[in-house]
């Protein structure tokens, strides 16, 4: 479903990703886990092409996404759907308007919007909420409907951009059923991710990507921390450590991208 | 539907950046505005020239009162030969006179207080080739009974050179504006873009084509401009109905040049502002957000 073949993506003055071979298969459920800075969004955002890599090929769907001109760019992106941290959803459309724009906009029939739209917003256990806005929406409903937007298309590869960064554990646990849900009618998942606690229950693929390389892919445990023993303390770590030590749930604050 | 979508989508933007498109809308209407009063002077510029060119494209041979009809005639039959000379004939006071009133039209009653015409008898050459000009006013002044010899060629030539400057430079701060134009849209829709930043990225990531991102925004910039065309073409039609009542009869009767028809003007005006309009707000959308979908 996603391959990349040597992939490497230098910035101005830091590396991105450094030279990664890793592949996804179609019905996967991945988490991409890493410190800040680690190469995570650069991964994410070269299978979507918004940056381009500097060397290296990267397949999504069997299609060379490194040799697509910009005008192909909008198909690749019909298949993928993306789902991020702060839900992006329009505050002035309602719930239902929010999921049918996903629609409108690559030109799909009104049938199939009036069709599929309740049907995706039941399947998320929001029909209820249809005719409100966003913000009368606590942040896991929201994120609901961020997911039934992006699925509404039905695409073959579901991109989650830390998709419970603002939710609390019990939320959080709800939306990972869902996404769970989806992975098993036959979506490939791809869910970046800082919550060791999900990452452990989940019991999933887990690719840990430290300074542009990938340095663990295996399933089942977050276990990034031994990789991270070996470098400097970040924000990052200190934060999952007092976590860890404490045993403390807690809301987790804004992550600044 | 997808055509409706973008109307839509570009009306409603329109009225939720009112105040924006206002602005844009000012701005753009003063400077159709002043490109107008460029185009008006232009016009009527070229129009003198091209009267008076025609006025000068002849050689006027005042005769004596004392040559006879006859030998006027044959002096026409001859000159007729002459290399150049497309045409030439005889005319008399009272035909002159009567030329006269009718290019006078309404003011002509102020000829008939002449005690006696004062216009001489002459023969018109029609030149064909100005090159000859000079050799046939030479010619013609060899003939008896010739009193005077009336040709204007270096004052043509004046004339055209200065009306060829006026053109250039009306055509330079036409584009200057057209411009100034352009920017000033852009920067209008660049506040609606990033007013919807969000939903743009949205679109982006689902797949919309930057067509189809695009289209309401340009639509709105043709909306903005199509306003201001309007508008302007309003304020200059008024302006040029006013112009031609004031000054008009003064015009004809001082310079004995007609300025150009109301009616034609507007004519004109209309496509110049159309295409203006749609093209100035095209440009202008496409350009602001230009960055933004590569980005």
């Amino acid at each position: 479903m996603i391959e990349f073949n040597n992939v490497t993506k230098y910035y101005k003055s830091n590396v991105g990703l450094d030279n990664v071979t890793v592949r996804i298969n179609k019905g996967d459920f991945v988490f991409l886990v890493g410190p800040s800075g680690a190469g995570k969004s650069t991964f994410v955002k070269l299978i979507l092409k918004e940056i381009d890599a500097d060397k290296g090929t990267i397949r999504v769907r069997g299609e060379d996404v490194t040799k697509m001109t910009s005008r192909q760019v909008p198909l690749l992106r019909r298949n993928i759907g993306i789902v991020f941290q702060d839900f992006r959803l329009l505050p002035k459309k309602t719930v239902y308007e929010n999921v049918a724009f996903a629609m409108e906009i690559i030109h799909q029939p009104r049938k199939a919007i009036r069709r599929n739209v309740p049907q995706v917003l039941s399947m998320m256990g929001i029909s209820e909420y249809a005719r409100k806005y966003p913000d009368e929406l606590s942040a896991g409903e929201q994120q609901r409907v961020a997911i039934a937007r992006a699925i509404v298309n039905r695409p073959k590869i579901l991109i989650a951009d830390e998709p419970t960064g603002n939710l609390d554990p019990d939320t959080a646990w709800e939306i990972m059923q869902l996404l769970n849900t989806i992975n098993m009618r036959g979506t490939t998942i791809l869910m970046v991710t800082h919550a060791k606690d999900i990452v452990d229950r989940m019991e999933k693929r887990v690719i840990a990507i430290e300074n542009g390389r990938i340095v663990r892919d295996e399933f089942g445990m977050y276990g990034y921390m031994q990789a991270l023993q070996n470098t400097e303390m970040t924000f990052d770590t200190v934060e999952v450590e007092t976590r860890r030590l404490f045993k403390t749930r807690f809301r987790r604050g804004g992550q600044r991208r | 539907m997808s055509l409706f979508y973008t109307l839509k989508q570009a009306f409603i933007q329109f009225f939720r950046n009112l105040n924006t498109g206002i602005v844009s809308i000012f701005a753009i209407t003063a400077m159709l505005l002043i490109l107008s009063i460029f185009f008006i002077a232009t016009i009527n510029i070229n129009m003198a020239a091209e009267t008076i060119k025609g006025d000068y494209d002849s050689i006027q041979v005042y005769l004596t009162d004392e040559t006879t009809a006859d030998d006027a005639q044959m002096m026409v039959a001859d000159i007729k030969t002459v290399k150049g000379v497309e045409d030439a004939r005889y005319q008399t006071k009272e035909e002159a006179m009567a030329e006269f009133k009718t290019r006078w039209g309404d003011n002509s009653y102020l000829l008939e207080n002449l005690q006696e015409n004062p216009l001489p008898n002459s023969v018109i050459i029609q030149i064909g080739d100005l090159e000859q000009a000079d050799a046939i006013a030479k010619k013609a002044a060899t003939y008896a009974g010739v009193e005077d010899i009336k040709y204007y060629k270096n004052t043509v030539d004046k004339l055209l050179k200065v009306t060829r400057f006026i053109q250039i430079s009306a055509v330079v701060v036409m584009i200057f504006l057209i411009i100034i134009s352009i920017i000033v849209v852009s920067n209008t829709i660049k506040l609606t873009v990033f007013n919807r930043a969000d939903e743009i990225s949205i679109m982006k990531y689902v797949g919309a084509t930057n067509w189809f991102i695009r289209g309401p925004f340009l639509v709105e910039g043709i909306i903005i401009g199509l306003i201001s065309a309007g508008i302007s073409l309003a304020i200059a039609a008024a302006m040029y109905h006013k112009i031609i009542e004031v000054i008009g009869d003064q015009m004809m009767s001082m310079l004995s040049m007609r300025i150009v028809p109301e009616d034609f003007l507007i004519y004109n005006l209309t496509w110049i502002f159309l295409a203006l309009g749609v093209s100035i707000g095209a440009c202008g959308s496409i350009i602001s957000m230009r960055k933004f979908l590569n980005a």
